[in-house]
């Protein structure tokens, strides 16, 4: 059971992670490296697996001469000892760039204070598929810990030759290499000055055991944490260049609505301002953000929309709209149809759920939804446009630089390498900022512009005009023993997501389905993205079994359960949360838990329910989590709490109204996040196993939230909430 | 031609040229290249763009330019002095309280203001007054963790 659920955490991308697939391409050979770089020592890491180059296109590598095709990261150390490592990889908030310049400083046996990262840069950094799915820890720390030792194992090499001495001798440290026998010693600068040295990771390199780590392992503080809090570091949307426009975009009153007139003489009448028309899209630029915003104003368009569908009628379309031959189809039993990054479903089977159920003591039949939510990055989208000789800059929030790079190559039909795309470190995303809509429409109005131009959206345009986490409907149906014992389970996922489908409880009878459906909203990837979804209908279902048969829920779980990770994690979280105590009159206590992307969590919250008013307040939230050897602790707890406070929102009150193609409540006044007030006691247990590589955390902390508080309101009130958001408007008492 | 209008920022006298009807936020962002002041929402709901106007948070997206024209206004680009950090940037640094830190500055000088008048505030006093502002990557305790430090430390340097 254990090894296929890492497999299915460990291989595929999530459908909705990926929208297109993209091209491989490199900016320089080895030769240019050193012209880019200056003279001094390279290691370039190439994936062992197949996994990160999964979306290469066919031409892959045909443009280098000496560098191989599949580069995950390259490292360089100059002729002054500053180590620069550059990786695709971009910084959201989760503080990579801390824990990757952790990860370099261990292995190099260097100050963390000398490692500089470059990230998410197409130019100067490897293709990358894009930072999402929990994979930089696993991956890419991995990688980087193997350049960074490879580096070490070379200047071992040279220190060694040149002293004539036997290697296994010298001792590295400090950005030094040291001969204690004849009292010597080099620094890594006079090793490489004047050379282009370089070297590639061999296949069985050796790492520091997480049990030996000094610098890794450490609560080292954001890196360059400074620079936030003294307001100087210059995020996508406070980009600036000299004769730079400022740009607005006319949006259409509904989703797909289409341009039939457009009048634009009073707009482009204002001074310095351009007015850009190209099919659907119209906008402006101009010297300032106010005159754009007027000459948007005095745009004269009528659009023609389509009547489209509200959240009313959502799961009753959901369910009525599967998209025909995407199914699966049959397999046989044990086997599964595993779906591709195009978005197919997915299917597995076990047993004979049929005869099980016709067996069981009792049998459960129950349907779960979810609604669309919105990711609010409290930054929103925005991007900066440079156009020079038919080459394109553009600087933009987005977890996947390539992937824009891609998007807008395709826009203006041209190839990649004449576009560079720029990922400054960025006001979160959470998933929501895998495309590159802002980029193509500051390219589009700088290029009419002839001069750089600058887009932010506004904050409607952003709950707008991105994208939401998939709204799902799912239907559970399971068959129970007098004892416990869980013999049949029927799970199916209507749209939501295949992502965490799979049941890890030991059930011999399984039949377990993700149904591909249009959407009425545009819909793409979120934080732990279906894995909340399916956590919360499997753990809902498993509470409600465990009452059906009058058990403790975390006996039942416990019972069914026989992976030792689950196992640890739920019972270190039962102990802190104190389950089985007493708690005061209109409290209640529940659970939820699971595996995803490599992380096990198990969250317990206690609420609070006023009888009288139905206010449902979370009081406290203990979690327990392991995810292999920890990198940095204090950045994995404050990853853990944020995933807490964030899943609060989707658990209880965050749901996207619309109707009619419109957003109803797209606006921070009209869509409720948590706030401080929201926040209950929040207690964390992290189980460091040093044994296990280390695994991210951003995500699979989130997925126990929603159903511990669902219990947790059934224990208080005996009413079961099969819907989230659980209560948007508070609780209804009869 | 347009006038021009004089305005006090960080202790410093700038000159512009905006329309008085402009928005304070855009203002300092465009005019005088002060981004440390963020965009959130537009409608004053996140806190992201809080400045003080003599000494008091005031969400800078609802703010005309015309309204504050003879006002002593901060930034958090005027917060430390010199190298010195305020104590509640420091604290802010001491308790990792941020992630992606869009909302930090406008953390900042929420609580700059708070603490202005009173630096013996509970928690709960800490999270009511603050509510205003959002932490979409919620690390809203050790937001309050980091004013309760910062609060001490002032409380200790008072004469």
């Amino acid at each position: 059971m254990s090894r296929e659920l890492e497999f299915e955490a460990g291989v595929e991308p999530e459908r909705y992670e990926l929208t297109a697939l993209l091209r491989y391409c490199f900016e320089v050979d080895r030769r240019e490296f050193f012209k880019f770089l200056g003279t001094g020592l390279l290691i370039v890491c190439v994936w062992k697996d197949a996994y990160g180059m999964q979306e290469s296109g066919s031409d892959r590598g045909t443009r280098l001469q000496s560098l191989p095709a599949e580069i995950a990261a390259w490292l360089h150390i100059g002729e002054d000892g500053a180590v620069t490592a550059y990786t695709g990889k971009v910084e959201v908030g989760q503080n990579i760039r801390t824990s990757l310049s952790q990860a370099v400083a261990e292995e190099l046996h260097v100050p963390i204070s000398k490692v500089q990262m470059v990230m998410g840069d197409t130019k100067q950094t490897p293709y990358d598929r894009g930072t999402f799915g929990s994979r930089t820890t696993p991956e890419m720390n991995l990688q980087l810990r193997k350049v960074a030792s490879a580096a070490r194992d070379v200047l071992v090499g040279i220190a060694a030759s040149q002293w004539q001495v036997d290697r296994n001798r010298l001792l590295v440290g400090d950005g030094k290499i040291t001969d204690s026998a004849n009292e010597r010693s080099v620094e890594y600068a006079a090793l490489v000055k004047g050379n282009q040295l370089t070297g590639t990771v061999p296949a069985e390199d050796p790492l520091i055991p997480a049990t030996h780590w000094k610098v890794a392992g450490r609560s080292l503080p954001k890196i360059d944490g400074l620079d936030f809090v003294t307001g100087k570091h210059r995020y996508p949307s406070d980009q600036k260049l000299p004769e730079m426009l400022y740009g607005k975009v006319l949006r259409p009153p509904a989703f797909g609505a289409t341009l039939s007139s457009l009048d634009t003489h009073k707009a482009d009448k204002l001074p310095g301002a351009i007015v850009v028309h190209d099919g659907n899209f119209v906008g402006v630029a101009a010297p300032s953000a106010e005159i754009a915003s007027r000459a948007l104003a005095a745009v004269h368009a009528e659009w023609k929309s389509v009547p489209q569908i509200s959240n009313k009628e959502l799961f009753e379309y959901l369910k009525q709209n599967e998209e025909s031959g995407e199914s699966g189809g049959l397999v046989p039993p044990g086997s599964l149809a595993r779906s591709d990054s195009s978005g197919s479903a997915f299917r597995y089977e076990a047993g004979s759920v049929e005869k099980a159920l016709a067996s069981a003591d009792h049998r459960l039949q129950q349907t779960y939804t979810v609604s669309y939510i919105a990711h609010v990055p409290l930054e929103p989208r925005a991007a900066l446009a440079q156009w020079s000789d038919d080459n394109l800059t553009v600087w933009t929030g987005t977890q996947r630089p390539f992937g824009v790079r891609a998007e807008l190559a395709e826009a203006f039909r041209m190839s990649e390498e004449r576009v560079r795309v720029l990922m400054p470190d960025t006001g979160s995303a959470y998933g929501g900022k895998h495309t590159g809509e802002t980029a193509i429409e500051a390219a589009r109005l700088a290029r009419a512009a002839k001069r750089p131009v600058k887009l932010m959206w506004t904050r409607e345009e952003e709950f707008t005009w991105a994208y939401f986490r998939p709204a799902g409907v799912l239907e559970v149906s399971s068959g129970i023993r007098n004892d416990g014992t869980i013999l049949a389970w029927d799970f199916h996922n209507y749209n939501s997501g295949a992502m965490g489908i799979r049941t890890f409880y030991e059930i011999e009878n399984q039949r377990i389905q993700f149904h591909v459906t249009r959407s009425p909203l545009r819909q793409g990837s979120y934080r732990a993205l279906a894995a909340t979804a399916n956590h919360f209908a499997r753990e809902s279902h498993i509470d409600e079994l465990a009452h059906l048969v009058k058990m403790d829920p975390l006996g039942f779980r416990l019972k069914n359960l026989k992976n030792e990770r689950l196992r640890a994690v739920f019972e270190a979280a039962a102990k802190k949360f104190a389950w089985g105590q007493n708690k005061p009159a209109g409290h209640g206590f529940g659970m939820g838990g699971g595996f995803e992307k490599g992380g096990n969590v198990a969250t317990f919250a206690e609420v609070a329910v006023d009888r009288s008013t139905g206010d449902v307040k979370v009081v406290r939230m203990v979690t327990a989590f392991e995810c292999g050897a920890i990198v940095n602790p204090d950045g994995l707890l404050n990853q853990i709490e944020g995933a807490n406070i964030m899943g609060l929102g989707g658990a209880l009150f965050e749901a996207i109204d619309f109707s009619d193609g419109r957003i109803l409540n797209g606006r921070l006044s009209d869509y409720r996040v948590p706030r401080f007030s929201d926040v209950p006691a929040l207690q964390t247990v992290l189980l460091d196993r040093k044994d296990i590589p280390s695994a991210g955390a951003g995500e699979s902390s989130m997925v126990g939230v929603a159903p511990a508080i669902a219990n947790a309101i059934f224990d208080a009130t005996g009413i079961r909430l099969r819907s989230l958001p659980l209560v948007p408007n508070g609780l209804k008492i009869s | 031609m347009a006038t021009t209008r004089q305005l006090n920022v960080n202790g410093r006298v700038y000159t512009t040229d905006a329309d008085p009807e402009a928005i304070l936020l855009f203002v300092l962002r465009d005019h005088l290249d002060l981004t440390g002041t963020k965009y959130g929402c537009g409608e004053g709901q996140c806190g992201a763009c809080t400045v003080l106007i003599d000494g008091k948070a005031r969400r800078s997206c609802i703010t005309r330019l015309a309204d504050v024209a003879q006002r002593q206004i901060t930034t958090i680009e005027g917060l430390a002095k010199g190298d010195q950090l305020h104590p509640l940037q420091q604290a802010f640094l001491d308790e990792a309280a941020m992630q992606c830190a869009y909302c930090t500055s406008g953390m900042i000088m929420s609580a700059v203001s708070l603490l202005s008048t009173r630096q013996d505030l509970s928690a709960a006093e800490i999270r009511r007054s603050m509510e205003g502002n959002v932490c979409r990557c919620g690390t809203y305790p050790r937001i309050v963790s980091a004013i309760q430090k910062a609060a001490e430390v002032m409380r200790e340097s008072r004469p």
